[in-house]
């Protein structure tokens, strides 16, 4: 699940296995003759190169999209190289305004989000089996709604209960609904690894609680918060189906990018794809050169 | 409740309790019920509300027993998700047994890497590829003319199949996780041992690999499974008039029809629907809530 | 800097379960007081209630006699030292033993001051900028002592805090730990299962089973003159034989056993009649030379099943004709007479103020399992 995709990425690249022992090796050889085990490589290599062109030849045909000099995202036929759909992107205002609107919906999930999800983990932890099981089952349920139910109780819940319209609120709050929910399960797979006998020799060594909770636990906490932040805005940022409907006037820029594909199609929504994916391979290339720095000794 | 108080003390564990509450009473279960409890009412002007008028009624659910065209579409909706979901968990389990078992080391962190890059790639945008790939001047329809197979360009996002094959590519990595994650924790030994003893590599499978990674099985399906039926995104970008997906419905009762009742009435049976599916997965897998999600 | 903690008919129950049994006694002010039993005796429990981690169900603490009762751990005068030591991994050496004054609002001079002054007491000098996970297993534990020392508490709690470390520090500890309550004059209350550590340190001993305190005394007394039979099979080795008392005068008392009729020190409360307990410590049974095993007192006469030679002593492991077991410790006097060989049969026997009479409660500790 989204949540866990960085921890399991740090799993992965550090399972550094030891060899496997000898014996089995020849095992394995004196059970397959040496024909069938070539097929079998044969067969895997090639699903390994479908499935990768399966990933990621469409992202590659559509950031080619953008620099085909033509008036629609199409890479056949080529009409020649240009770079100008980025310069019509930059001029485009409605873009700019939805980046915006999209930031601040990001920050506001966040400052919800980051606290909630927080206290969330901590309650978990206080509980005892029964009741945990219970408030575990509520807090994990919005993962497992569907973004458009999400959306619309929580537009009807506020605008028919509170009159409050759709809008940039609104949407923080149908986001960060379930987002907090990320967050939760990130905090409490630090909170597993934590002693708490660090609380209670801090307490011991005559700090208040409040004191125990700045200095011991948040430290501690510290690199989930880092990580749940930024999963937390990555998540408002490409919603859309929640959004959608609690959005009311306001538009963020996955809702301008969808309305850009239905209407007014121009191979400009191919250069802002360019560049966030380029973004997201910078970021991801940055994240993973930054843990291996940290894994040396 | 006693063990927080006495690690945190009584101003946090007010502010926690207080938190938790908000987010889990107020952002979620109360708009939840109301949804529902306006979905047995009727669709009335604000100043009628209160009124006589304003009754419990079953009036909304039985708009969609009465309309054959949404009932058809609302029964589309459950195959092609289980379809979705069933070609999704094909793709992805050799992809998810290859990094569990075979590959080790940095080729498993490379692979992990180039999984995930994609998937912070926002849905939209991997949407749009498929847009483009689809279109009648696009790739696929050139390879297949090329390839002879047809002699004039169709119109892939015509009927359903541009929405499944969209839909299977946006969802691929919520099914590809978990699975990944059940199966590393199998021990390696015990595919050994089942070779050693003459079991043919299906058979590996069927009898040690899968019930193994049953809760991985289960979560990636529910995952899959509840995106796409619920998945507006995928059908209005891919899809025609002419394949419209139960989403879109609802989405039209809110936005174009405005009888917000009549909307919740859907969504609820769309939420009943995710549901009885998770219901199923946990008896078929015989896996428990607290297994999935994790 | 050092007060008296007084346990005030201290009673705590979780649910059904009674962990602590109406404890009532009092720790001088300035003394080292260890609480010794087997895992799960209460003895945790104990120090949790001291240090404010737990409230009694009944019964009142007091340090220095002021009531403890609604104070947390951080008002009370009492430092803890955990069993994992729980230093902070995220705070240098020197930041760890300033904590408690850094949430004291005390400036960050005068903290690091106080910390390089502890880490001197601590005969760790210089390493206060170093981090906790580079520390060996012995300095952690002096760190945390540092920690618990640099607030100047009025008690200073112990919780198993050498179980971690390996056998030659953990004695090496020991005499540290002691030097340094000396020192300082700080009341110590320590909690150990290992009765080495508690009779090697202690002014006084609790020995604890099944959440009762069973005596209070220091370490010798416990030694010579254990009240329980608990008490007397749990600290240091000794043989038992179990018998009817026959009768007791002069403070003496004459029991029937499967070994024949033995005499010893009655303890309080034995009558005649009474089902009891023979308690002989194995090295104060002496080996009785053949011309004098007829008039011996209190004779045993025995089977050699095992001999094994550890220097200073050998350890003999013996059986009654009853088929008792008994063991014999025989101090080597290097006249190369190696004593009765296996299979042969010799007469032990103990004096009769050497060894003393209980009443069978049922409770003793396992004869074996105490010398641990």
């Amino acid at each position: 699940m989204t949540e866990i995709a960085p921890d399991r990425l740090a799993a992965l690249a550090e399972a550094q296995a030891p060899r496997e022992p000898e014996t089995t090796r020849r095992r394995r050889t004196a059970a397959t003759t040496p024909a069938a085990e070539r097929l079998r490589s044969g067969l895997t290599r090639f699903y390994l190169v479908l499935f990768f062109a399966y990933l990621f030849l469409p992202l590659a045909i559509m950031s080619a999209a953008t620099f085909n000099d033509s008036r629609f995202p199409t890479v056949l036929p080529w009409l020649g190289t240009t770079t100008k759909w980025f310069g019509v992107l930059l001029d485009d205002r409605l873009m700019w305004d939805a980046l915006w609107t999209s930031l601040i919906v990001g920050a506001g999930v966040v400052a919800v989000a980051l606290p909630t999800g927080v206290a969330a983990a901590l309650l978990l932890n206080g509980l005892h089996a029964r009741a945990r099981n219970i408030v575990y089952a509520l807090m994990v349920s919005p993962l497992l709604t569907p973004g458009v139910i999400i959306g619309i109780s929580t537009l009807i819940f506020w605008d028919r209960a509170f009159g409050m319209p759709g809008g940039v609120l609104l949407t923080i709050l149908a986001q960060a609904s379930f987002i907090t929910g990320y967050v939760m399960l990130m905090v409490l797979a630090r909170m597993q690894r934590f002693d708490p006998g660090l609380e209670e020799a801090a307490l011991d060594l005559g700090a208040t609680h409040t004191q125990v909770f700045r200095r011991i636990t948040l430290p501690f906490l510290a690199p989930s918060l880092a990580a749940a932040s930024v999963i937390a805005f990555l998540q408002s940022f490409e919603n859309y189906n929640t959004t959608l409907f609690v959005k009311g006037l306001d538009t963020t820029l996955t809702v301008y990018i969808a309305s850009q594909v239905r209407t007014g199609l121009t191979p400009a929504v191919n250069a802002l794809g360019v560049i966030l994916i380029g973004i997201t391979v910078i970021g991801a290339a940055v994240y993973e050169l930054r843990r291996r720095q940290a894994l040396k000794p | 409740m006693t063990t927080l108080l006495r690690r945190y003390g009584w101003p946090l564990t007010a502010v926690i309790v207080l938190l938790c509450a908000w987010w889990v009473v107020v952002m979620v279960v109360l708009p939840q019920l109301v949804m529902v409890d306006y979905s047995f009412r009727p669709n009335l002007l604000p100043r009628e509300i209160g009124t006589e008028k304003d009754v419990w009624t079953l009036a909304n659910y039985k708009t969609l027993w009465s309309n054959q065209i949404h009932l058809a579409i609302f029964f589309k909706t459950i195959w092609a998700s289980c379809l979705v979901t069933f070609v999704t968990f094909v793709v992805c389990y050799p992809i998810a047994y290859y990094m569990a078992q075979v590959a080790r080391g940095p080729k498993a962190g490379l692979f992990a890497v180039l999984l995930v890059i994609p998937y912070w790639v926002n849905e939209i945008l991997r949407t749009f590829a498929w847009y483009i790939l689809l279109s009648r001047g696009g790739p696929i329809n050139e390879a297949l003319m090329g390839l002879g197979l047809i002699a004039e360009p169709i119109d892939l996002k015509q009927g359903d199949l541009g929405v499944i094959l969209g839909m299977v590519y946006a969802y691929i990595l919520f099914m590809v996780f978990p699975l990944y994650t059940a199966m590393e924790s199998l021990d390696r030994n015990q595919i050994e041992a089942a070779r050693d003893l003459g079991a043919s590599i299906p058979r590996i499978h069927w009898r040690v690999v899968i019930p193994h990674s049953k809760p991985g099985i289960a979560t990636g399906c529910i995952m899959t499974f509840m995106l796409a039926a619920g998945s507006y995104a995928v059908p209005a970008l891919l899809g025609s008039p002419g394949s419209r997906w139960f989403t879109e419905i609802i989405y039209n009762w809110f936005f174009e029809g405005g009888d917000w009742p009549q909307g919740s009435a859907y969504a609820f049976i769309l939420l009943l629907l995710c549901l009885g599916f998770i219901l199923l997965m946990l008896k078929l897998f015989k896996v428990r809530l607290g297994d999935i999600a994790k | 800097m050092s007060q008296s903690v007084d346990l005030d008919h201290v009673t705590m129950r979780f649910g059904d379960f009674t962990a602590v049994r109406d404890a009532h006694l009092t720790i001088n002010g300035g003394e080292f007081f260890s609480f010794l039993g087997p895992s799960g005796c209460g003895k945790t429990t104990l120090l949790r209630l001291i240090s404010g981690f737990m409230e009694p169900t009944e019964g009142v603490v007091r340090i220095g006699g002021k009531d403890m009762a609604g104070l947390g751990p951080n008002k009370r005068p009492t430092t803890l030292i955990f069993q994992n030591l729980a230093l902070f991994p995220l705070m240098s050496v020197a930041e760890n033993i300033a904590f408690g004054l850094e949430v004291r609002g005390v400036r960050r001079d005068v903290r690091r001051k106080r910390a390089d002054a502890l880490l001197d007491l601590v005969a760790l000098p210089g390493i206060g900028d170093k981090k906790v996970a580079e520390l060996s297993g012995g300095q952690k534990q002096r760190v945390a002592i540092a920690r618990a020392l640099a607030v100047e508490p009025q008690v200073l709690l112990l919780d198993e805090p050498l179980s971690a470390l390996d056998l030659k520090l953990r004695q090496h500890m020991r005499s540290e730990l002691r030097a340094l309550q000396k020192r300082t004059g700080v009341t110590f209350v320590y909690i150990t299962h290992d009765q080495g550590e508690a009779l090697a340190m202690s002014d006084r001993v609790a020995v604890m089973d099944v959440g009762r305190i069973e005596q209070v005394d220091t370490p010798e007394r416990l030694y010579d003159a254990p009240v329980s039979p608990f008490v007397a099979g749990f600290v240091g080795e000794n043989n038992r034989f179990p018998g009817r008392v026959v009768e007791v005068l002069d403070g003496l008392a004459c029991v029937e056993t499967a070994a024949g009729r033995l005499v010893a020190r009655a303890g309080a409360g034995v009558k005649t009649g009474d089902a009891v307990l023979l308690f002989a410590r194995p090295e104060r049974l002496r080996l009785v030379p053949p011309r004098e095993e007829a008039v011996a007192e209190n004779r045993i006469p025995v089977t050699v099943t095992d001999r094994a030679f550890e220097g200073a002593f050998a350890l003999y492991t013996l059986r009654t004709e009853g088929g008792t077991p008994v063991t014999a410790h025989l101090v080597h006097t290097g006249g190369g007479d190696g004593g009765p060989a296996v299979g042969e049969r010799a007469v032990f026997a103990f004096r009769p103020d050497e060894a003393i009479v209980l009443p069978d409660d049922g409770r003793a500790a396992p004869a074996q399992e105490a010398a641990e």
